[in-house]
């Protein structure tokens, strides 16, 4: 456990000192978002009825930018061997990283996305449904991330191999989580898909660690 | 004779790939001893190094150490593993609340002290070699592994290295180490790989 603590605070102290890779996913997130309207026009109906989908679509493909560096780094300079062998599973390793990611890209970009849906004429009412549902969907992300990061580690070209391996295991969070706000605009029960959400994340947080240390043992060879 | 050893390696065999790197290497090192690594480049020091760690799955054989199979060693590779935004002392927190031990001391015990505050980015090549044997002193674990651990360190801390592996030793600690240089290891047992012939 103090190694758990130990490793969780050398991730943020790191992630401090390289302040400009969680500000850069911060950024993307905003600017993609200003471009629909740009792309689609300013008509506020339309953008309120688009605004759910692409604050989801935004956030994931930010949560993703950080992904490839999530082990690379450690990878590359011998660090990771160092955290293997420290006696903490690699599961627990991958947990710690998958945490940080969290705190460090998952919760900024919870907190962006409230101006971003006001900004794209989103009902106030669905704000709370919006934020609730990212709250769940961000930390599904990080670990999902995690495991994929740690898999396709160490194969060659794995930053277009991650998206593509991410990307798909995250339709049941977009599908679940886009369609809460939508039926909290219109005055739908949110409550069953809010559930189903908190129960991929609930099958996330031991399943992502698992694979992510076995990748890690594999990376490592 | 087997009983006496510390470290029991039986039979290790590592593919790489198609090719077989090491082919049924077995030794023992006692308590208190140490083993130099020897052979070509390619010989699969380097490999040895890491399936001993237990980083690289065996194909064959297995690893004791006072006969359980539990060897958790200190290892050091080519890579430093040092993190260059991060200051030498901080470099060293991991290490040091996984252990329990003083970092400030690991740091002393390689002349280091003055530098502990300083990113690691600005540190030397010779430095930062320093700082990871800092780091693997601090781990207090029995077994070392070294690849090539001196590579661009200077005689003095060449030197004071020497104490830190002699008073590892003294405590019943056993070191494994492949490297071209003369390492401070007085008595070392010294274990020649070849090269496999190739097809």
């Amino acid at each position: 456990m103090r190694a758990f603590g130990a490793l969780l605070a050398r991730e943020l102290r790191l992630a401090a000192r390289h302040g400009g890779d969680t500000f850069g996913a911060l950024l993307f997130f905003f600017v993609a978002g200003a471009l629909f309207p740009l792309a689609i026009g300013p008509a506020p109906e339309v953008l309120a009825r688009l605004a759910p989908g692409i604050v989801w679509v935004c956030a994931l493909l930010a949560a993703l930018l950080p992904l490839d560096r999530l082990f690379g780094a450690d990878f590359e300079d011998g660090s990771l061997d160092q955290l293997l062998l420290s006696g903490l599973p690699g599961s627990l390793v991958a947990l710690a990283k998958a945490v940080s990611h969290w705190l460090v890209t998952g919760l900024p970009l919870l907190a962006a996305s409230l101006p971003l849906a006001v900004m794209l004429q989103l009902p106030r009412a669905a704000l709370p449904v919006l934020l609730g549902g990212l709250l769940m969907g961000s930390a599904v992300l990080s670990l999902l991330g995690t495991a994929c990061a740690a898999v396709v580690l160490g194969a060659r070209r794995g930053g277009v191999l991650l998206p593509v391996l991410v990307l798909p295991l995250t339709v049941p969070v977009l599908i679940f989580g886009a369609g809460a706000v939508d039926a909290a605009v219109a005055g739908l029960p949110v409550r069953p898909l809010l559930l189903l959400l908190g129960a991929y994340l609930a099958a996330c947080i031991p399943l992502c660690p698992l694979a992510a240390g076995a990748g890690l043992s594999g990376a490592v060879e | 004779m087997a009983d006496a050893m510390r470290l029991v390696a039986e039979a290790l065999s590592v593919f790489r790939g198609e090719r077989l790197v090491l082919d049924r290497v077995s030794f023992g090192v006692p308590a208190g001893g140490a083993l130099l690594l020897l052979g070509p480049n390619g010989a699969g020091k380097s490999t040895l190094l890491r399936a001993l760690a237990g980083l690289k799955r065996l194909d064959g054989g297995r690893v004791s150490l006072d006969g359980g199979e539990a060897v958790r060693p200190a290892y050091l590779g080519h890579q430093d593993g040092i993190k260059a935004g991060l200051t030498a002392l901080e470099n060293l927190r991991f290490a040091a609340a996984v252990s329990g031990r003083d970092p400030g001391a690991a740091l002393a015990a390689l002349g280091l002290s003055p530098l502990a505050a300083l990113p690691a980015r600005l540190l030397s090549a010779g430095q930062r070699r320093r700082l990871a044997l800092a780091r693997l002193c601090l781990s207090g674990a029995a077994v070392w592994l070294l690849d090539e651990p001196t590579l661009g360190v200077d005689a003095g801390s060449v030197a004071a290295f020497g104490t830190l592996l002699a008073e590892h030793r003294a405590a019943g600690g056993v070191v494994v180490a492949a490297t071209h240089l003369p390492l401070p290891l007085p008595g070392a047992a010294a274990l020649t790989l070849t090269a496999p012939a190739p097809g």
